[in-house]
């Protein structure tokens, strides 16, 4: 862990980056914020598509108390204001993937206010980073532009489909505070459900506010880089805006408070012509509804519905289940795997054997795999069952080793590979004191040598004696064993 | 036997449920009043197979003892309203040839009450208007005319302009109408009949071309109070559709009527006596007062303080909120389109709305842009929204010492096509009595007072507390038999 | 406050509407007649007024989370001015 910051080295000294994050969340819902059309993604065109989400005259919207209350949950998970009043707007803009000619949002009432959210990035001390606000809003349609030469083609499938915004202070100050704020907000989504945070499909993205200056100056003209939506192209967006911001100021030039673009194939932001006229939105209420007002048992049944968020997990598994940092952090880190290991443990697995095993076997394998740990051939009750045979001394570690791949093969349980396959460790003195002495009597230098210092040959007496017992030998009697021999 | 097209809803339901005549004979002599009042250019479609099919269904159904509360009756239904399978334009040539895959909740429950539909009605484009001349589709011409023996032809009021001149000259029995400033209310008083606009929220939204969200309401247009009862009952209720819909029963309003105004207390606003307003009006407005008091009402002066505010407030909110509501119109989804070569998309979203929008309706988009745009926001739009809020509360206080409040309608009787259009501001002051009460959402009603020297219709406006249709309809009865209001247009066409 | 010509442009061209010159101009004594005429709003005491949120008493619904609509891509394309293989067409963008 290092306190030296981030800083980019330019001609005339150090520039210090000053970085806000809105972040684009889709609410997790069936169907639309103002309509009953269904949101799933990858459905053919214009098929997921109201009346009332392709503008047709005379069309009205109505709210879903769903995605209310997964934003309100939300800011519950993020210690947010929930404000009891609040209130739709419509923000003005013309666009092809805007059916309405506006879209409705919240500026001036957001349903959540302030927040805050503990970010813990690699080599650098944890920090808490400001929530501004959380507000509701439709996301737009979408259009296609490679699919004819002279035309755009407009899908309104995602027109409608509610998204949270989540608001951040300009509280980051490196391409790392960012990363681990993403990853952060999209793992606390996750615990709560209000979002899947899948950035591929775009139920998550950012808008990344950047701009420099001196090191504690005044702050610098911001740029927003749009719709950027991976943890990854986050951090790249920043870096490289950062550094064109210094190069243009070092050049004498000024930053124009503009949107931009990420083209992630060459690392580059650029500006948004597209979009440059569209600056006065003329936001008012939206008057085909109403003001939102929440009363204390709306509030009281979010509450209640929160899971166990993944700081408090993280301190329960360290202080409860004695778990170490970094496995709590690891097990807590993403809600599945959290809910995999408490299913273990709930099949009776012990807890740091258990931590144990799930990330270095169970990741180990499904990384080979290339699966997610909600596609694990192996089952949390099936894997208890396996840590269970090597805590009672049925199987050593290797064996475990082996019967966790054929299960990863088969699908059987632990107890009835060991079974069929005779894979149980074996304790019985005879048959390894009887190895033991065959191989001393095959390796009369190697003996010589033990005995003269060469304390390391200990482990080729363990390989030797191990190999010939089929690996099924209890290590910790052939270690006793081998060493009485040895004497 | 009485000629079918003078009698109105109640005559007509009455008549088809006694067997006194047929619904087909009541649609088929409608239809042919349609097909000759078509110098007045009242309608925009026509749809007899649709008034006959209704007919026929309920002919059946008073065969089979299953009648609806509108069977038999045919009405006119404001452009406004989408209709499925039937071109719904708003009188825009931005919605040229736009037919919807869906009805209105209004005309739909209409439908389902038995009523047939005679045709759409012409209106101010998109609504906006006061003598229905900002129709892209022409003008509707008022059935009356001036008994000075000249020939002028006379604005039929408007936005409802087509479901006015329908009504009045017994094209229709009765009709649809949409307020958000006076659009049934003015048009209903120029024509000499009767129409009200509920409480905002009595009707639902869904499926009416939105102008301005907070303040449209639909309503009946029809010959007299108890028609528009019976009209209003079948198009109120609640609509899980439009969020701002009231979720209250539908009181039984034609059962409830009732002239006797005994115990009830008239407020006549002293504001509403504004500079210039002509002597016939003022005569007007104290015949009226002379009806309630004979109809046992006690009348009390109330003051509504920002009266003379309620226009500019209107002239911000209305113009704001259709500035959005009509961003839709962009030649993408659905109406006009047009692409000149080589276009960028906002290059055709330019051409097209410039196009596509009559001048009124541009210039009540310029005006709501501007007052929303940055900078300006606070000091147009939000002013107003304080004042509309000092307005309810003038009304709240002035309920708290009245029951209903009498004022006239329209500061003038029906004016000639032609003799505001140049002058939008104006054109505007004609809303002077019916916008306060639009802005408050209250219901309100315009029936008619009596005729001025002219031979031309003139109307009294009631406004009732929220949710008061009941006392709204009631003071309107009582004025409607003592003003005995007979007039009706020669038949020039 | 009155607007000049370059103001109506700029809100011609926010409201997405072609104005020519001619129409600018015929459009500038308009607006201004009508703008100053709603300026007066300035004198009324507005002074601890919350702007109106909703016109009669109601309180807004929600609705439950239910797939009931969509499905009707044929109704939404019917009335397109360019439909093609199940898409609106709009020349193209330039992103």
């Amino acid at each position: 862990m290092t306190d030296s910051p981030y800083r980019i080295q330019g001609a005339t000294g150090e520039w210090e980056v000053v970085i806000g994050l809105e972040v684009h969340a889709q609410i997790t819902s069936q169907s639309k914020l103002f309509s009953g059309a269904a949101t799933a993604f990858g459905a053919e065109p214009n098929s997921q598509v109201s009346l009332v989400d392709a503008a047709m005259p005379g069309m009205l919207p109505v709210p879903n108390g769903e995605c209310i209350r997964q934003a309100v949950r939300t800011g519950l998970a993020l210690d947010a204001q929930i404000n009891r009043w609040s209130r739709f707007d419509r923000k003005n803009y013309f666009y092809a993937d805007l059916p309405q000619g506006y879209q409705i949002s919240q500026l001036y009432h957001p349903l959540v206010g302030e927040g805050s959210l503990l970010i813990e990035p690699e080599d650098a001390a944890p920090k808490t980073i400001g929530i501004e606000r959380i507000h509701v809003e439709q996301d737009a349609g979408k259009l296609m532009h490679d699919q004819h030469p002279t035309r755009s083609y407009v899908d309104l499938n995602r027109s409608g489909v509610a998204l949270m915004e989540i608001v951040s202070r300009p509280d980051m100050r490196s391409p790392a505070e960012a990363g681990a704020y993403v990853k952060k907000l999209r793992s606390i989504l996750r615990y709560v459900g209000s979002c899947d945070g899948n950035m591929e499909q775009g139920s998550m993205r950012a808008d990344v506010n950047v701009s420099v200056r001196k090191p504690g100056g005044e702050l610098g003209t911001r740029t927003e880089t749009k719709n950027v939506n991976s943890v990854r192209f986050v951090m790249a967006a920043i870096e490289h805006e950062a550094k064109r911001q210094v190069a243009v100021i070092e050049d004498g030039g000024t930053i124009i408070q503009e949107t931009r673009l990420f083209d992630p194939d060459k690392g580059v932001t650029r500006s948004m012509r597209s979009k440059e006229d569209a600056h006065d939105y003329r936001y008012f209420p939206d008057p085909d509804l109403l003001p939102l007002e929440l009363d204390e048992a709306f509030l009281a049944d979010a509450l209640a519905s929160l899971p166990e968020l993944p700081d408090a997990k993280r301190a329960r598994y360290e202080g409860e289940l004695g778990l170490s940092a970094y496995n709590a952090d690891v097990l807590t880190a993403d809600v599945e795997t959290a809910r995999w290991f408490e299913a273990m443990l709930a099949e009776g697995a012990p807890a740091k054997a258990g931590a144990n095993w799930l990330i270095s076997e169970l990741f180990g394998a499904l990384n080979r795999l290339g699966k997610t740990i909600g596609e694990s051939p192996v089952s949390p009750r099936q894997a208890a069952e396996l840590v269970a045979l090597v805590g009672d001394g049925t199987l050593s570690g290797s064996l475990a080793k082996q019967v966790f791949e054929l299960m990863l093969e088969t699908g059987q349980d632990a107890g009835v590979i060991v079974e069929e396959r005779g894979l149980k460790q074996t304790s019985d003195t005879g048959a390894i004191e009887a190895e033991i002495a065959r191989v001393i009597a095959a390796n009369p230098d190697k003996v010589a040598d033990y005995k003269g210092g060469k304390d390391k040959l200990f482990g080729f007496f363990v390989g030797q004696t191990m190999r010939a017992m089929g690996g099924k030998a209890n290590p910790g009697v052939v270690n006793d064993l081998l060493k009485k021999a040895l004497e | 036997m009485t000629n079918l097209t003078d009698l109105g809803v109640a005559d007509i339901r009455d008549g088809v449920a006694a067997g006194t005549f047929s619904a087909r004979d009541v649609a088929t002599a409608f239809n042919a009043a349609v097909e000759q009042g078509r110098a007045l250019n009242a309608w925009l479609v026509e749809t007899p197979d649709h008034a006959l099919v209704a007919a026929d269904a309920a002919d059946a159904a008073r065969a089979s003892g299953d009648l609806k509360p509108l069977s038999g009756v045919p009405l006119g239904i404001k452009d406004l309203f989408c209709t499925k399978g039937v071109e719904t334009t708003a009188a825009s040539g931005m919605l040229k040839g736009f037919v919807p895959p869906y009805e209105s909740t209004v005309s739909g429950k209409l439908l389902n009450a038995g009523a047939g539909m005679l045709g759409k009605l012409n209106m101010d484009q998109f609504a906006m208007g006061s003598s229905n001349e900002t129709s892209a589709f022409g003008n509707v011409v008022s059935p009356w005319k001036r008994n000075d023996g000249g020939n002028a032809a006379l604005a039929p009021g408007g936005s409802s302009g087509g479901s006015s001149a329908a009504v009045s000259a017994r094209m229709a029995p009765g009709a649809t109408g949409t307020d958000t400033g006076g659009s049934i209310r003015q048009p209903a008083a120029f024509t000499g009949i009767s129409g009200i606009k509920p409480t905002y929220g009595r009707c639902s939204r869904w499926g009416t071309i939105a102008f301005a969200s907070s303040l449209d309401q639909a309503g009946p247009m029809a010959r007299d109070v108890r028609d528009c009862a019976i009209l209003l009952e079948a198009m109120s209720g609640f609509d899980a559709k439009d969020a701002t819909s009231l979720d209250l029963p539908v009181p039984a309003w034609e059962k409830g009527l009732s002239a006797d105004l005994k115990g009830k207390r008239v407020g006549v606003p002293k504001e509403y006596r504004v500079d210039g307003m002509p002597p016939e009006i003022e005569a007007l407005w104290q015949q009226g007062i002379a009806y309630m008091k004979d109809a046992g009402a006690e009348i009390v002066e109330v003051s509504l303080p920002h009266t003379k505010y309620a226009l500019p407030t209107y002239y911000i909110i209305a113009p704001a909120e259709a500035s959005s509501n009509l961003a839709r119109y962009d030649g993408v989804r659905y109406g006009l389109r047009d692409l000149p070569d080589g276009a960028n998309l906002q290059e055709m979203y330019a051409a097209t709305r410039a196009d596509g929008f009559g001048a009124e309706v541009k210039r009540r988009i310029m005006v709501g842009t501007y007052v929303l745009s940055a900078g300006f926001y606070d000091a147009y739009f939000t002013k107003a929204q304080k004042v509309r809020a000092l307005i309810v509360r003038d009304f709240e206080h002035a309920f708290t010492q009245c029951d209903v409040l009498l004022t006239p309608t329209a500061p003038s009787a029906a004016f000639g096509l032609g003799e505001k259009s140049d002058d939008p501001l104006a054109m505007y002051l004609n809303d002077v009595f019916t916008v306060p009460s639009s802005l408050a959402g209250l219901p309100a009603m315009s029936v008619p007072g009596g005729l001025d020297t002219q031979g031309l219709p003139l109307g009294l406006q009631i406004i009732g507390r929220a949710l008061d249709e009941q006392g709204v309809l009631n003071a309107g009865l009582a004025i409607e038999e003592r003003a005995g209001f007979t007039a009706r247009p020669g038949q020039w066409w | 406050m009155s607007v000049d010509l370059a103001t109506v442009r700029k809100i011609a061209s926010l409201a997405r509407i072609a104005t020519s010159d001619a129409e600018a101009e015929a459009l500038l004594p308009e607006l201004n007649n009508i703008l100053g005429w709603i300026e007066q709003l300035a004198q009324v005491d507005t002074t601890g007024v919350e702007p109106l949120a909703a016109v009669i008493p109601n309180h807004l619904r929600l609705r439950e989370d239910k797939v009931t609509d969509g499905g009707i891509r044929d109704a939404v394309l019917a009335n397109a001015p360019q439909a093609e293989h199940g898409f609106f067409a709009v020349p193209k963008v330039i992103e």
